[in-house]
């Protein structure tokens, strides 16, 4: 008997270069952010003259970690302009990129448990249509009607007194997000490196010229920094304070099921969020650990609570098993809103502080740290989200769009 | 789940205690000549290291008092648990402890 012989390995879709001696512009950290920003300074700018430095491997970290949902249902203009911003790139990306990564927009509801939470959700669903996002208030009757599955029985401990709903929000596969980007990144000039970690940085005066890495110095015109959760690690080595704490944020899949769940719930209140992989997959979340933590695991009892809401809410997943859990560490900042731009040091750019919700954003995060690095000044949709804003006191407090509690 | 001491009642399951973020941080010592980037530093800005850090706790389900612990953020080993009115203990032989950096016109 003969073995049945494996197919041809695929063509790898990007190159494997050696780091050049200098680069007009270094990404720190290949994740998708990283390489969005790689991706549109190619393709928005023509800088191509690019690398990517990654201390594991490309899409390893948070990228890899994420639940994978997109929306764009924030509360104040300067967020949902920039998330909506995402989303309308994300429309679009799949046919770009010539890679079906399998954008699904299968919609979000963020369900309301309390008064208070359907007056959040009621004003915040009046803020997205004034800001062209599309979004709707429904009852609990049409809530379970675009989730059948949705238990919405009044005799429940937490019951759901409605939901906000965004049709046009859906979930991707996020490695291929990341292979997509990074093949075009790629094919258009742009150095991939992986295994190639920043250690220090080179500078000149107050200006940065360069990064010391775990393959040498590497000079470079301007370093924009992708690194989420240990972005103020790194930037520290530049001499940068950052106001963001690193906490670990963790999700877990079931085993595969059947189709049951059409459409991504999310609960701030009982903190639970699922949705369902193409694969079959149950994909949840729920909130991050409270305290600080650079450990990629999370705590045990954070599962036990997210089980416990997502048995109430979903009667069908009593029997669900959980095949795995996994951890990432994000960066949070006191607002919940990212920081994308300069930095005291001149010529180093920052693009952190997504908190629990960066994989939704990753186009326009591109988007914007590409123009930021490119042009030396900050793109309309990034100008809100300075580092300065936590001096001026112009917060953008997203705390109760961003569903996940941190 | 980690296992922290509180000073008063012993060790308890970390679902007992609520998380109040870095401690040490001193209310400024002259708040009316604080520039706004000051401000901005004692109330926004926070050491994020990544090794020991000294942490307050609250032991909500028990004596409902606040403490300090010394917590490695890396492999989230509880290194010390004590009293705010005890200074912060040397840890001999680390020599990756952080250093915090000094609060914008505070004393400690």
């Amino acid at each position: 008997m003969t073995a049945t012989p494996l197919p041809e390995h695929p063509d790898f879709l990007w190159r494997t270069p050696e780091p050049r001696s200098s680069y007009d512009v270094v990404i720190v950290g290949a994740g998708g952010h990283g390489l969005a920003t790689a991706y549109y300074l190619a393709r928005n700018h023509g800088i191509t003259n690019v690398a990517v430095l990654e201390k594991g491997w490309l899409a390893g970290g948070n990228m890899a970690r994420n639940t994978t949902i997109i929306r764009s249902n924030y509360l104040w203009d300067e967020s949902a302009a920039i998330y909506e911003h995402a989303l309308g790139l994300w429309e679009r990306l799949p046919e770009e990129l010539d890679y079906d990564f399998l954008f699904s927009q299968r919609g979000v509801l963020n369900l309301a448990h309390t008064l208070q939470d359907v007056r959040e959700g009621v004003r915040r669903v009046n803020a997205n249509r004034l800001n062209g996002v599309d979004a709707h208030w429904l009852e609990p009757d049409e809530a379970a009607k675009v989730c059948p599955i949705l238990n919405v029985s009044p005799r429940t401990r937490y019951p759901v007194l409605g939901a906000t709903f965004q049709p046009r929000a859906g979930i991707a596969k996020h490695d291929h997000v990341a292979w997509a980007l990074a093949r075009r990144a790629d094919e258009m000039g742009v150095d991939l490196i992986q295994g190639c970690e920043v250690t220090g940085f080179l500078k000149d005066g107050d200006r940065v010229v360069g990064v010391e890495t775990s393959r040498g110095r590497i000079l470079a015109g301007r370093v924009g920094l992708a690194v989420a959760g240990h972005s103020s690690v790194l930037a520290e080595r530049a001499g940068v304070r950052l106001p963001v704490q690193s906490h670990p944020l963790q999700a877990l899949v079931s085993e595969l099921h059947e189709p049951v769940h059409p459409t991504v719930v999310m609960s701030n209140h009982v903190h639970v969020y699922v949705s369902q992989a193409h694969k079959g997959e149950l994909v949840m979340g729920a909130g991050v650990d409270a305290y600080n933590g650079y450990g990629q695991r999370g705590s045990f009892h954070v599962i036990e609570r997210q089980m416990a809401a997502a048995v109430e809410l979903f009667p069908v997943f009593a029997r669900a098993h959980v095949l795995r859990t996994w951890g990432g560490i994000v960066d949070v900042t006191p607002d919940a809103s990212p920081i994308i731009g300069t930095t005291p040091v001149e010529d180093l750019y920052v693009n952190c502080g997504w908190g629990t919700g960066g994989f939704k954003a990753t186009p326009a995060a591109g988007w914007t740290f590409a123009h930021t690095i490119a042009t030396g000044e900050p793109h309309p949709l990034n100008a809100p989200f300075a580092l300065g804003r936590f001096t001026t006191g112009a917060l953008i407090d997203e705390h109760g769009a961003a569903a996940v509690a941190h | 789940m980690l296992l922290i001491s509180c000073p008063w009642c012993g060790p308890r399951d970390e679902t007992e205690y609520h998380y109040g973020g870095q401690a040490h941080v001193p209310y400024p010592g002259n708040p009316a000549d604080l520039t706004d980037e000051e401000w901005a530093a004692y109330v926004f800005y926070r050491d994020n290291p990544k090794g020991p850090f000294a942490e307050r706790w609250m032991h909500g389900t028990g004596c409902r008092r606040w403490f300090n612990v010394l917590r490695d953020t890396v492999s989230y080993e509880v290194l010390a648990a004590y009293r705010l009115d005890e200074p912060r203990p040397a840890l001999p032989g680390r020599a990756d402890v952080h250093q915090p950096a000094e609060p914008a016109g505070g004393n400690r």
